[in-house]
């Protein structure tokens, strides 16, 4: 999400110069845009994003129990846990039991018989259990999730895109600023035109959490499991504790980036909708802006 | 600072964007099943595997070795999975005997055709390896086997150069279909792939594929072939059953190479 309220526009030189380059023909026309790398990667990463967590839900019917170590079957215990009956089904994290209610492990399908995958067909591609073809979206799509990232990783450092909008200064890192952001965030404003930033110190770190973070470590423990990839790289499931716990690494990272997604719409929701959609689609051009007196 | 965006896009209003988007997202769904559905698309779809195999087979070198554990790390319960006893009473019959004479005949594309039996696979040399075997539903065990290389006995049989594929005859059935799994000659040739017949140092559980199974340590739980009765050198996979490589391939579109 990026937040128009964040350029400041004061008619004076300030660090976000690049980010609009300024206009000839009115002082008060600027452009301001996402760049185009940012703007087709945000959406071919969200709709992969999408795809390959709703291939990876089948994928998960299938085995819904997930393990701590190498090793990890119906006859070891498991950390977390879809357990589902012809009556009812719960949902076990540790030792605590969650009743399901009608959506996990045991839910009705179209046609109004009870079902009892772990995930329910609204939310798995295909929408009806084929391991088959639910690996077979997650491993073709994850080809495009991970080269796009790759190549935004790289557009990024070298366009200054990562050096412009989310290098955290010392400044955002000085805790009066991080709770200050915190405390505008909770009271809703998302504005803060006295930064001059792009983003504020909170959206730079959830950034960088997803983007340097959380989307690598999903394809490192998507590689982590395959037992190909073992024998050429066998450190790389090791590092995450053996390959069942690259699994389980694997979809809380899942289910933590499914969060980040709906806070994220949601704050966007809340803030700015169609001036942000337009923003990070086509760019925002000519907005006219009354510098402030 | 007045920034005036409403007039920019009158016709756009919240509730429209959201609207749109579960319209978006139900459209998604629905056209993801029906492009499942689709062999074209599903054609698509697979040729991220045809570039998965490509591309692991360049990053793990050809004899690249599967992880070996400790003693410590065998699952107390090796899982059984698919045929848990193979149906055919010719099998109940030999199973009563201890599979005394069991029969493994190898054959095709071979200069000499091999026909022994579970007595005299067991006297040849033996390779024990401590591997973690990986179902395609997500769960993995370790367990410790001991078996003949499979090299060992392509040696013995040598193979023809027209030899590409070899192909597992299984003795069960599912659904009423025999089972059968292939793989190439990277694999065949593979040094951790063997023709096991203990399991933990015993000889291997009916449900794990008494009396001889074929382990293929870099691959998916699938391929690992169980109730091994013929393996047959072939230079196409074209004419064997469903023609793609195995039963589950067969029925369930599963992926001949299951190394992801």
């Amino acid at each position: 999400m990026w937040c128009r309220n964040n350029l400041a526009i004061t008619g004076e030189k300030t660090s976000i110069d690049t980010f609009m380059p300024k206009t000839q023909t009115a002082p008060q026309s600027v452009t301001l845009r996402h760049g185009w790398l940012t703007r087709l990667w945000h959406w071919l990463n969200a709709l992969c994003l999408i795809i390959l967590l709703m291939s990876g839900l089948t994928i998960f019917n299938a085995h819904p129990r997930l393990y701590w170590g190498d090793s990890g079957n119906v006859h070891e215990p498991a950390w977390a846990a879809v357990a589902s009956g012809p009556d009812n089904a719960y949902v076990r994290i540790g030792t605590t039991i969650i009743p399901s209610t009608g959506v996990i492990g045991h839910w009705r399908d179209d046609a109004g018989r009870v079902q009892n995958w772990a995930f329910p067909s609204w939310a798995t591609i295909p929408g009806y259990y084929d391991l088959a073809a639910g690996r077979r979206w997650h491993l073709f799509v994850a080809w495009f999730f991970s080269i796009g990232l790759a190549l935004y990783m790289l557009g990024a450092l070298f366009n200054g895109h990562i050096k412009r909008g989310l290098h955290m200064g010392r400044k955002d890192w000085h805790p009066r600023t991080l709770w200050s952001s915190v405390k505008r965030h909770a009271k809703g404003q998302f504005t803060h035109e006295e930064s001059g930033q792009i983003y504020n110190p909170l959206q730079k770190l959830s950034y960088i959490a997803i983007i340097f973070i959380a989307l690598p470590l999903m394809i490192a423990t998507g590689l982590a499991m395959s037992p190909q990839l073992n024998a050429a790289w066998g450190w790389l499931p090791e590092i995450f504790g053996g390959r069942q716990s690259a699994r389980s690494v694997h979809f809380i990272t899942a289910f933590s980036l499914t969060a980040f997604t709906i806070l994220h719409v949601v704050l966007v929701l809340v803030s700015r909708p169609i001036w942000l959609m337009k923003a990070m689609t086509f760019g925002v051009k000519r907005q006219n802006i009354e510098a402030a007196p | 600072m007045n920034r005036n965006t409403k007039a920019s896009a009158p016709q756009i209003t919240r509730r429209a964007l959201l609207g749109s988007a579960a319209i978006g997202v139900g459209a998604l769904l629905s056209g993801c099943d029906q492009l499942s559905g689709n062999s074209t698309f599903r054609e698509i779809l697979r040729s991220g595997e045809d570039a998965n195999f490509a591309v692991q087979r360049s990053l793990a070198s050809r004899k690249a070795l599967a992880t070996e554990f400790p003693e410590s790390a065998i699952s107390d319960i090796f899982p059984a999975n698919g045929t848990r006893y193979p149906p055919l009473p010719a099998y109940s019959a030999i199973a009563e005997r201890g599979f005394a004479g069991w029969p493994l005949l190898v054959d095709g594309l071979v200069e000499n055709q091999l026909e022994l039996n579970l007595e005299q696979v067991r006297q040849m040399p033996a390779q024990t390896q401590i591997t973690r075997h990986d179902c395609v539903e997500g769960w993995s065990a370790i367990g410790k086997w001991t078996g003949v290389r499979l090299s060992h006995l392509l040696d013995m049989a040598k193979l023809k150069k027209s030899a590409r594929y070899l192909v597992f005859h299984c003795a069960d059935t599912l659904g009423g279909i025999p089972y059968y799994e292939s793989i190439d000659l990277i694999d065949a040739f593979h040094p951790q792939t063997i023709i096991a017949w203990n399991l933990n140092d015993e000889p291997l559980p009916i449900g794990n594929g008494a009396p001889l199974r074929l382990r293929v340590e870099r691959q998916l739980g699938y391929k690992h072939a169980k109730y091994l009765v013929r393996i047959e050198a072939v230079d196409s996979l074209k004419r064997i059953y469903g023609g793609k490589g195995g039963y589950w391939e067969d029925v369930a579109d599963y992926e001949w190479y299951g190394g992801i």
